[in-house]
């Protein structure tokens, strides 16, 4: 398991009271032992489906979804263990579905790249870069015809702003005032490339502006400014006034995919990665509970606990049966009228 | 019954839609706008409001996601491309996602949208302006596709392909927008997949798609005419299509021409000549003939484009062609019994 060594708590301002931050700690630590546990499985076999893991970015899944209700609307893309699970996605289905069996979250249909939690609102990811963008934006759109007082949110990371759909869809849903927060991952890398290979200018930000919808430029390893920033947010987006881009930094601390630390590519992956290690977000957290007072029983509590579920939840993939090959034909179309 | 021209039938079953469902709304270019749809949606933003009939950047990516998304938190949305040229800059939204979403997650969500296309060839329009791109849409697990011929099949189909809960690519043509026939004031739908017999016939079977499915019809009483009776079936929908209808008809004539105002090359014609050759070839008398557009670019230019388009004078020869191969093997003694 990746660990950081000595963190720089500096920056985990304590601008939200220790229960929530308990609540985001969990939702983190959940996120990191599971990515860091399929890392192994990834390495042992057992797992063989691509896998694009968030380690070192669950702050921004964690505290998005922590400001948001439960049935409001979510989407991600090939990175998004995190956002499943931020969202309330059930363990045991992610887990099962990376395994390929029938009783994951896409019945075995999906893999990895392709997960999805209706009942609490994840109503799917998918790989193609940015695809998700306007797809939320149409289900904001669903929101403001019908009246209701949904919010969606886009997750994607920096490679798809350099997408058409991306342009497209902020500038569609600052026009229509939509219901939605497009949350941009920059981990400074899209596959191998590294930002300043991509941009003239590290400024994804200013596209907010340029499509008139305000730009947030956030610490994307504190989960309490994530937090708080999607807070203001959702407000925004819930009272009418339309849409949000927060660009959070950070970094992925493992490779583009599978379990790989990507030294090899890119520019200064090492030294970066010594660096962002010591932003750790869940560290950081940990240390600014502690400073609160929390006890330290009382975080490797949590700590077992999910370790407790992911052993579970391992357990219960490999115990899953497969799909039926003479299956394979079902679910091409959608067969129940109404 | 009222007889109501093809672009009116598209109209009131906009209309109806919008009325009857409020989980229905439009989005696309052009919709407030007669340069773009015709008078098929003509005041409809009038009617429905501008929430609901919602004209678009250009952003065919943008829109066409947009109403993925709305479909996929429970809405009906039409999704308008006046051109289907055009639509191809949501290539990804249609292939990638809408077609996938029911199966990559195990059939478990659905995406119930309409995509309609509008095919707006002639004209000296050219090369994009002019695309018939039904096949590459037929080619995707996940999609259906529709291309109704007449004002009946304009309104019935569009209303059974906002209530079938996948995406359903409707696709009309200009050429179509002056065709009249009966259709009836109430709702209702006329099922995917079925296809019609328009005529009757014993000699040579003719699948039409579309607006070859009025050139077939005026085909056949010219070959009627000269005393050749062909069977004139309009597809109606692409995807599924109506394999039973084909494979019988093909039975009792032995003979088929298929005529799809598109390019021929793994074009709809193709698939449908492979399935009937893989499926009742020891009926067939005659090969397969194919009356498609040549594998070129739309021309500009009138002469150009007159040696482009096909219409019901192609289906006449080739029918005769296929009569023609009948003689000559007649004559040559080699002509395999009818009962083979």
């Amino acid at each position: 398991m990746l660990q950081s060594h000595s963190v720089d708590v500096r920056a985990a301002r304590p601008i939200i009271g220790a229960s929530l931050l308990t609540t985001l700690f969990r939702s983190m630590t959940r996120i990191r032992t599971t990515e860091e546990t399929i890392a192994e499985l990834l390495d042992k076999n057992e797992i063989r489906c691509p896998t694009h893991l968030c380690t070192g970015q669950e702050a921004i899944a964690a505290g998005v979804c922590a400001a948001l209700q439960k049935d409001d609307y979510i989407f991600g893309g090939h990175r998004s263990h995190g956002h499943y699970l931020a969202k309330g996605g059930d363990l045991r289905a992610l887990m099962a579905e990376l395994y390929g069996k029938a009783t994951g979250c896409s019945r075995g249909r999906g893999g990895s790249m392709h997960l999805i939690a209706q009942e609490v609102g994840l109503l799917g990811t998918v790989p193609l870069v940015a695809a998700t963008i306007p797809i939320a934006v149409g289900s904001a759109l669903a929101s403001k015809v019908r009246g209701d007082s949904r919010v969606s949110v886009a997750f994607f990371g920096d490679g798809a702003t350099e997408e058409g759909h991306f342009h497209e869809a902020v500038n569609f849903a600052g026009l229509q005032r939509l219901p939605v927060i497009f949350v941009c991952e920059n981990n400074l890398y899209s596959s191998h490339m590294h930002i300043r290979e991509r941009r003239v200018k590290d400024n994804i930000v200013q596209a907010g502006d340029a499509h008139g919808v305000p730009g947030l430029r956030v610490d994307g390893n504190d989960a309490g400014v994530v937090y708080r920033t999607a807070l203001d947010a959702v407000r925004r987006a819930r009272s009418g006034r339309g849409p949000t881009l927060i660009e959070c930094r950070t970094y992925r601390w493992r490779g583009h995919v599978g379990s790989s630390m990507d030294f090899d590519v890119g520019v200064k992956r090492k030294d970066e990665l010594r660096e962002w290690l010591s932003k750790d977000p869940v560290a950081r957290a940990r240390a600014a509970l502690l400073e609160q007072g929390l006890h330290e029983r009382a975080l490797e509590e949590i700590e077992s606990e999910v370790r407790a579920e992911i052993e579970d939840a391992v357990q219960f993939a490999r115990d899953s049966a497969y799909p039926h090959g003479d299956e394979l034909l079902e679910h091409v179309f959608f067969l129940e009228k109404s | 019954m009222r007889t109501l021209t093809y672009v009116q039938a598209i109209r009131e079953g906009f209309a109806q839609l919008l009325a009857s469902d409020p989980r229905v709304f439009v989005i696309g270019q052009g919709v407030w706008s007669p340069w773009y749809a015709g008078t098929s949606l003509q005041d409809m933003e009038k009617d429905f409001g501008r929430d609901r009939v919602i004209d678009s950047p250009v952003s065919e990516n943008a829109t066409t996601a947009a109403a993925i998304g709305a479909a996929l938190a429970g809405m009906r949305p039409i999704v308008f491309h006046p051109r289907m040229d055009f639509m191809l800059l949501a290539v990804d939204p249609i292939v990638n996602q809408a077609a996938n979403w029911s199966y990559i997650f195990g059939g478990q969500i659905n995406v119930p949208m309409v995509i309609r296309a509008a095919i707006n060839r002639g004209g000296e329009q050219g090369a994009q302006h002019s695309q018939a791109l039904q096949a590459m849409f037929m080619h995707i697990p996940g999609l259906k596709v529709v291309m109704p011929a007449t004002p009946f099949d304009a309104k019935g189909l569009l209303i059974a392909a906002v209530n079938d809960g996948n995406p359903v690519m409707y696709i009309d043509d200009r050429w179509l927008y002056g065709e009249t026939g009966e259709v009836p004031e109430e709702i209702y739908e006329v099922s995917i997949g079925l296809a019609a017999i328009r005529r009757t016939g014993t000699d040579v079977t003719v699948v039409a798609t579309s607006h070859m499915s009025a050139h077939a019809e005026r085909a056949a009483a010219t070959l009627e005419s000269r005393g050749i009776d062909a069977e004139i079936i309009d597809l109606r929908s692409i995807k599924p299509w109506d394999r039973e209808c084909v494979f019988n008809s093909v039975r009792k004539t032995g003979r088929l021409v298929i005529a799809d105002a598109a390019w021929k090359t793994c074009g709809v014609a193709a698939e449908i000549a492979a399935t009937v050759a893989g499926e009742v070839f020891d009926h067939l008398r005659a090969p397969i003939s194919r009356v498609c557009l040549p594998d070129v670019p739309a021309p500009t230019s009138a002469p150009l484009e007159q040696a482009y388009y096909v219409g019901a004078n192609h289906i006449v020869s080739a029918v005769e062609e296929l009569l023609v191969r009948k003689e000559k093997a007649v004559a040559a003694g080699s002509l395999l019994p009818s009962s083979r």
